[in-house]
């Protein structure tokens, strides 16, 4: 057949799939049409290409295609009810199933971060090898329990620090998530270093005689922001893993199968910092509530993430077993 | 073939063409979105000016969300398109050339902290230039292709003219070749056209100037109707 015969026989159909792109209204065909005129269409690029007819023609095919394929490949799961189920359970148990990965992100982290504090106890002056001076006189100033706002300077107000808070602590768990393409070493930086940090503060602090006013503004948000953290890490050391260690795959397919859980656990860490920083900006620094009530919530939160951890989804997890066994 | 495209098999059965974009037309497309981005948060921050400093909390929050969020939140959500990829006309799919969802679209935006080392993207261009498809590292991890938006253009027509055999029986590929410069014949000055139709030396003859009192490119333009049947 040559092309003009060709052109001639299908330009109406042709037309038709066009305006149907094209969101006519009302559509040229039924909606119901469409697979099979997607397929007649395939067939029609398929003989051009084949044919060598001009390359207008095949292009325009080409085209007509691409955008037949793009709208209906595309997935119309419903978002708002996945969200639900990652919130209520699924996020849980990913995190039990990357079990390892966080276990190894919580050793980098609250390793440095709990001997520090131990060791500053001992040895105070140990503090000026990881904190410059001028760091040692702000924090002394912010947790000066004269200061009745705690963790800030005195000017500066609750949604000032809780933007704050946002724009840095979220960056930080992204900058460790995205620093395991380094083959895991920018995670393990990130995570070491900030554990380095905060213990430098918080065994300071406790040993310069401001436990009360320090753990009083710590407590609060301690338990989902360091949870945050150590579950970016996990997510980067996923990464990390699948390019040392692609297995039996190409360094490529292993990252992009490593790619999915890890942005889902990334979802997990971002609500957590999110909640975080709301309680760090909003709760942690008024001194009207008592200790002992804001360490309790600390406790209280510490509990809560852990139950949730071990024991939210299981059931869900369940219910997917059991039906897949009925099958 | 140097041609930059990706070819992709669908389940009907046939080979799709993307045409992929390399790292000029996105930095161009980057660079608009960075501008947008930095009018956005200069507008943000006249509208809460009154606030003091409650104020600046709102504008970190904002640049927060317009630094990582905003653009993952176009490319899922809006044809694949950040503003500045739709004034270039360009698009991210999947590498099966299906729509991007919210994973992928996370997946490449949160990345770009890797792709940014270490300085000004310098990790990203070096892995572009890297591999046959253009990916950053946020394009690797994430399975996405940034592809050229296949553009409507006027469609070109093949000129008329009364049709003439081919002297010699033509291949296929040759006969694609004449197709093709029938087609782009309005785009190119007679002069050139000239000076193209007298490559072909079988089909047109030796020599110069007229045979048969027709031009060179009129003859291959006879032959390119005679072949798109028009007879």
């Amino acid at each position: 057949m040559r092309q003009a015969a060709f052109e001639a026989a299908h330009a109406a159909e042709w037309e038709a799939f066009e305006k149907f792109l094209d969101g006519a209204k009302p559509p040229p065909f039924e909606p119901s049409d469409m697979p099979a005129r997607f397929r007649r269409v395939c067939q029609a690029l398929a003989l051009a290409a084949d044919r060598q007819y001009s390359p207008e023609l095949v292009d325009r095919l080409n085209r007509l295609a691409l955008r037949g394929h793009s709208l209906l490949y595309r997935n119309r799961r419903r978002d708002s009810q996945q969200v639900l189920e990652f919130v209520l359970g699924g996020f849980a148990a990913l995190v039990r199933r990357e079990w390892r990965l966080v276990g190894a992100a919580a050793l980098l982290f609250f390793g440095p971060l709990l001997a520090l504090i131990a060791v500053l106890q001992a040895f105070p002056e140990f503090v000026h090898y990881l904190l410059e001076p001028e760091q040692i006189a702000s924090f002394h100033s912010m947790y000066d329990p004269a200061n009745p706002h705690l963790g800030m300077r005195t000017a500066d107000t609750s949604l000032m620090m809780f933007g704050f808070y946002i724009w840095n602590n979220v960056r930080i768990g992204f900058q460790t998530f995205a620093g395991g393409l380094a083959a895991g070493v920018g995670t393990i930086w990130f995570l070491a270093s900030n554990g380095v940090i905060i213990g430098a503060v918080a065994g300071y602090l406790t040993q310069v005689g401001y436990a009360r006013t320090f753990w009083s503004f710590a407590a609060g948000h301690s338990a989902p922001e360091l949870l945050a953290i150590v579950l970016a890490g996990a997510a980067g050391l996923r990464l990390g893993l699948a390019i040392i260690a692609p297995g039996n795959a190409t360094r490529r397919a292993a990252l992009v199968a490593a790619a999915k859980p890890a942005v889902r656990l990334m979802y997990g860490a971002a609500l957590m910092f999110f909640l975080a920083a709301f309680v760090e900006a909003f709760w942690s620094p008024y001194t009207t509530v008592p200790l002992e009530a804001k360490l309790g919530v600390g406790v209280a939160g510490w509990a809560a993430f852990l139950l949730y951890f071990v024991f939210a989804g299981r059931a869900g997890k369940a219910r997917a077993e059991g039906a897949r066994a009925a099958r | 073939m140097l041609d930059t495209t990706r070819r992709v098999a669908t389940p009907e059965g046939i080979e799709l063409t993307l045409h992929l974009a390399g790292p000029v037309p996105r930095a161009l497309a980057w660079a608009i979105d960075l501008l947008l981005r930095a009018a956005v948060l200069l507008l943000a921050m006249l509208a809460v000016a009154p606030l003091g400093r409650a104020g600046s909390g709102l504008i970190l929050l904002a640049a927060f969300f317009v630094e990582w969020l905003l653009p993952a939140f176009f490319e899922a959500l809006w044809n694949g398109q950040t503003p500045g990829k739709r004034a270039i006309g360009l698009r991210v799919l999947n590498d099966d050339g299906t729509p991007l969802r919210w994973p992928a679209a996370l997946t490449r935006n949160l990345l770009r902290a890797a792709d940014f080392l270490p300085f000004f993207y310098g990790v990203g261009l070096v892995t572009m230039l890297a591999n046959r498809d253009f990916k950053r590292l946020g394009d690797l991890a994430a399975a996405t292709v940034v592809v050229y938006e296949p553009e409507k253009r006027a469609a070109r027509r093949i000129a008329e003219a009364p049709p003439v055999a081919p002297p010699i029986a033509l291949a296929l590929d040759e006969q694609r070749a004449l197709l093709d410069l029938a087609e782009r014949s309005g785009s190119l000055t007679p002069e050139r056209l000239e000076e193209l139709a007298e490559l072909p030396a079988p089909l047109v003859g030796p020599g110069k100037g007229l045979r048969d009192g027709r031009s060179a490119a009129a003859r291959l333009l006879g032959m390119a109707n005679y072949l798109a049947g028009r007879h």
